[in-house]
């Protein structure tokens, strides 16, 4: 199907814009830092096409449905969330460098999910059978790249962090390309004040639907216990700011914290754990 | 009041309205949390029993002494809830007061205390003929209309935006108190239950969670269930189920209800009258088949364990009366059944056909079991229903969307202030605002530029 060599090719941009990233990291030639960002966008626009024409296969098929229904199409679309918020942040703020740590969360789906997860489009089962699904997953989905995108950031923090107090910062080298440590802390702020909202979003809309299949919105059902606990990391952050003791290294750590918990919840669930979200599994 | 002489409510107030408070509560909801979703909640497969020791080992007793098999109703994670719903209103109750202050009654003047306190300021040189009706129109075409104040000789205006956005966070943190509320009024004056109902038979009671017997009020009819299978891509019913499907009639004294005769319920689409919501929720069949187990009769209903004479057990999975569409060239009845030995050793599956005893023979020969006749059975299907009524429902919805707009409002619009203050041919601007500082200095900026280009110069005669 052409969605899926289109993926392929997405995959292969991802890659290149990634190792575009890299060689800007270690070189700061500016040109090669425009590639990275080119080539993300690129591929993304690649990867918007794929995602509308394996919706529009689906309906060919006679099985449509929005293409966020198994772990397969979810990686992908997590691919494509994160690609996007990093494309938002890159035209906003131009720190070219952030895309060496963010797009390999990207690329790392697309290999995982292009090499490894069946790919075909299958037909819903009843319980997915509803509108709640697309809603569910675009504000899931797009909180977690959010959140992705604040741990990239949170690792440059902490590495930033770390050189100025060795007081090696005019040395030059690798880090000063690197945004200072004022500005990558607020960057990371700004990602989780737009992941955090999606999140709880995501989590209602959930609620909502369990609710109108099950008729419980909440049951502490493992996944959204561990929705429930990511909710608590990032509220957490989002007080450490105006908590004495709780600013900067600190935070950052719980910014990575948060992303560990969020893949926990998205994928070691479904994977380890048993619950009803068991569809998601392979 | 020093410090040493603090009264003993106050320190109490301090506490509960600490932010290392929240961050302590926030960080230890995530990780206890954790314990629920690795050590099985509620009804307890027997396997994991076993696996911690058994219900005399020490873990078994441990972990139910602290609750951990339904730890999110144990009273110390509810506590901790509690503990939150706490902080959130000593919070609220210790800062509201002079955040609504802010927002009701903004300082219309500009003192020094503020200016210092400005996201960003600067200063311009004008002409000291500019009068306050100019000075007054020149802000209001670049900043709005402003409150305008005299005082010790100077003119100070004021403008600001969206001052409500400040409460925005306050209206986040009720909407948790008002989603708990919720939740409380679910659990007392709702329930949650379950009915089965067989084809054509007619209902007007459910099991509640604690497994006793309620009253609908109304009876509930199965005129149908029916199961629909996805086509396979080679053509034909794959084994993909694409809907369950129960045709319900509801009546009252006998009487059937406009509107609720042979109404449709489907997974996603739950039907609900008088307050009550059934859910599409599992189904199987129900009826009696008779077994032959060496030279005994035995009569075992659909889904129940029946204990055979050696002190085994069988189990059904399915039975059909004519096994010709799954295996082509037989015919007659055929069932499908778990055996579990006396000596609790592994469970086996066979196949017993009502018209082929010579295949029993060989498969209780390969099992060394006794053999197992089906001689067939009645089988009608039934719907099970999850029953719900929940009038807390519609208090957690009003917290959850005020979640979301307070969050929004929070994050993204801020509350944007700037005073103006004149006085010996000097105008001090200084801004302040709670979020977005990069785009409030640009607005800024342009207004400092456009007032230059209407007041700097001596109004022409």
């Amino acid at each position: 199907m052409i969605s899926g060599s289109l993926m392929n090719a997405t995959t292969i941009f991802y890659m290149l814009s990634t190792l575009a990233f890299f060689i800007y990291m270690a070189g700061r030639n500016k040109q090669i830092g425009l590639a990275g960002s080119t080539l993300a966008w690129t591929g993304f626009a690649i990867q918007t096409v794929a995602l509308g024409l394996r919706w529009k296969e689906s309906y060919d098929m006679g099985v449509g449905h929005a293409p966020m229904s198994n772990l397969y199409e979810s990686v992908v679309f997590f691919a494509w969330s994160i690609v996007l918020i990093f494309g938002i942040i890159d035209a906003k703020y131009k720190y070219r460098v952030i895309g060496a740590f963010v797009m390999p969360f990207a690329l790392l789906g697309m290999t995982w999910g292009q090499l490894y997860l069946p790919s075909d489009i299958s037909p819903l089962m009843p319980a997915l059978q509803s509108n709640w699904l697309t809603y569910h997953v675009i504000s899931c989905f797009l909180g977690y790249a959010a959140f992705a995108v604040a741990c990239g950031v949170s690792i440059m923090y902490l590495i930033k962090a770390k050189s100025e107090q060795k007081g090696d910062e005019a040395a030059g080298g690798i880090l000063s390309v690197f945004p200072p440590t004022r500005v990558l802390d607020d960057l990371n702020y700004k990602a989780i004040m737009v992941g955090f909202p999606l999140l709880t979003l995501g989590i209602i809309t959930g609620a909502a639907w369990a609710n109108y299949a099950w008729g419980t919105y909440w049951s502490w059902d493992p996944k959204e216990t561990w929705s429930l606990i990511v909710w608590f990391v990032y509220a957490a952050f989002l007080h450490a700011r105006f908590t004495k003791g709780w600013v900067g290294k600190r935070a950052a750590w719980l910014s990575i914290i948060g992303f560990a918990a969020t893949i926990f919840c998205y994928l070691g669930v479904n994977l380890l754990l048993s619950g009803l979200h068991s569809y998601g599994g392979m | 009041m020093t410090t040493e002489h603090r009264s003993v409510s106050d320190q109490v107030m301090q506490t509960f309205a600490s932010l290392r408070l929240t961050m302590a509560v926030l960080i230890l909801l995530a990780l206890v949390s954790i314990i629920g979703t690795v050590i099985p909640q509620g009804q307890l497969p027997p396997e994991y029993v076993a696996s911690i020791g058994g219900e005399q080992g020490n873990r078994f007793r441990l972990y139910g002494l602290l609750g951990f098999f339904d730890m999110y109703h144990a009273w110390w994670f509810q506590g901790l809830l509690v503990l939150l719903s706490i902080n959130l209103l000593a919070c609220t109750i210790k800062r509201l007061p002079h955040v609504w202050r802010i927002a009701t009654r903004p300082d219309t003047t500009l003192s020094s205390a503020q200016e210092a306190a400005a996201t960003c300021s600067v200063v311009l040189d004008l002409p000291e003929s500019i009068n306050r009706d100019r000075l007054t129109a020149a802000v209001t075409a670049v900043a709005g209309r402003p409150v305008v104040t005299e005082q010790d000789h100077e003119l100070h205006l004021f403008v600001q935006k969206r001052p409500w956005a400040r409460l925005a966070v306050y209206g986040v943190h009720a909407s948790v108190i008002l989603i708990f509320i919720g939740a409380i009024i679910g659990n007392i004056f709702g329930f949650k239950g379950f009915v089965a109902i067989p084809e054509g038979d007619t209902v007007s009671s459910f099991t509640d969670r604690k497994g006793q017997e309620r009253p609908l009020g109304f009876e509930l009819r199965c005129d149908q269930f029916t199961v629909s299978f996805y086509d396979a891509p080679g053509g034909g019913p794959s084994q993909m189920p694409k809907e369950f499907k129960s045709i319900l009639t509801l009546t009252e004294n006998g009487k059937e209800i406009p509107g609720y005769t042979h109404a449709r319920l489907i997974v996603n689409e739950p039907l609900t009258y008088k307050g009550i919501t059934f859910y599409q929720s599992s189904y199987g069949n129900t009826g009696n088949h008779t077994f032959t187990v060496g030279t005994t009769r035995l009569t075992v209903s659909s889904e129940e364990t029946a204990h055979l004479p050696d002190g085994s057990s069988m189990h059904l999975i399915e039975a059909v009366q004519d096994v010709s569409p799954f295996l082509p060239g037989k015919s007659g009845p055929a069932a499908r059944i778990d055996v579990h030995p006396a000596n609790s050793g592994p469970a086996v599956t066979l196949l017993s056909l009502a018209n082929y005893p010579e295949e029993n023979k060989r498969e209780a020969a390969r099992l060394s079991l006794p053999i197992i006749t089906y001689q067939g059975g009645t089988e009608r299907p039934y719907t099970g229903l999850q029953v719900n009524k929940d009038p807390g429902v519609w208090v957690v919805w009003i917290g959850s969307l005020l979640m979301c707009i307070g969050l929004y409002v929070a994050f993204f619009l801020p509350h944007q202030r700037i005073w103006f203050r004149f006085g010996h041919a000097r105008l001090v601007i200084a801004g302040h605002t709670t979020k977005s500082q990069a785009a409030f200095r640009q607005r800024l900026e342009r207004i400092e530029q456009e007032l230059k280009a209407t007041l700097q110069q001596e109004e022409k005669p």
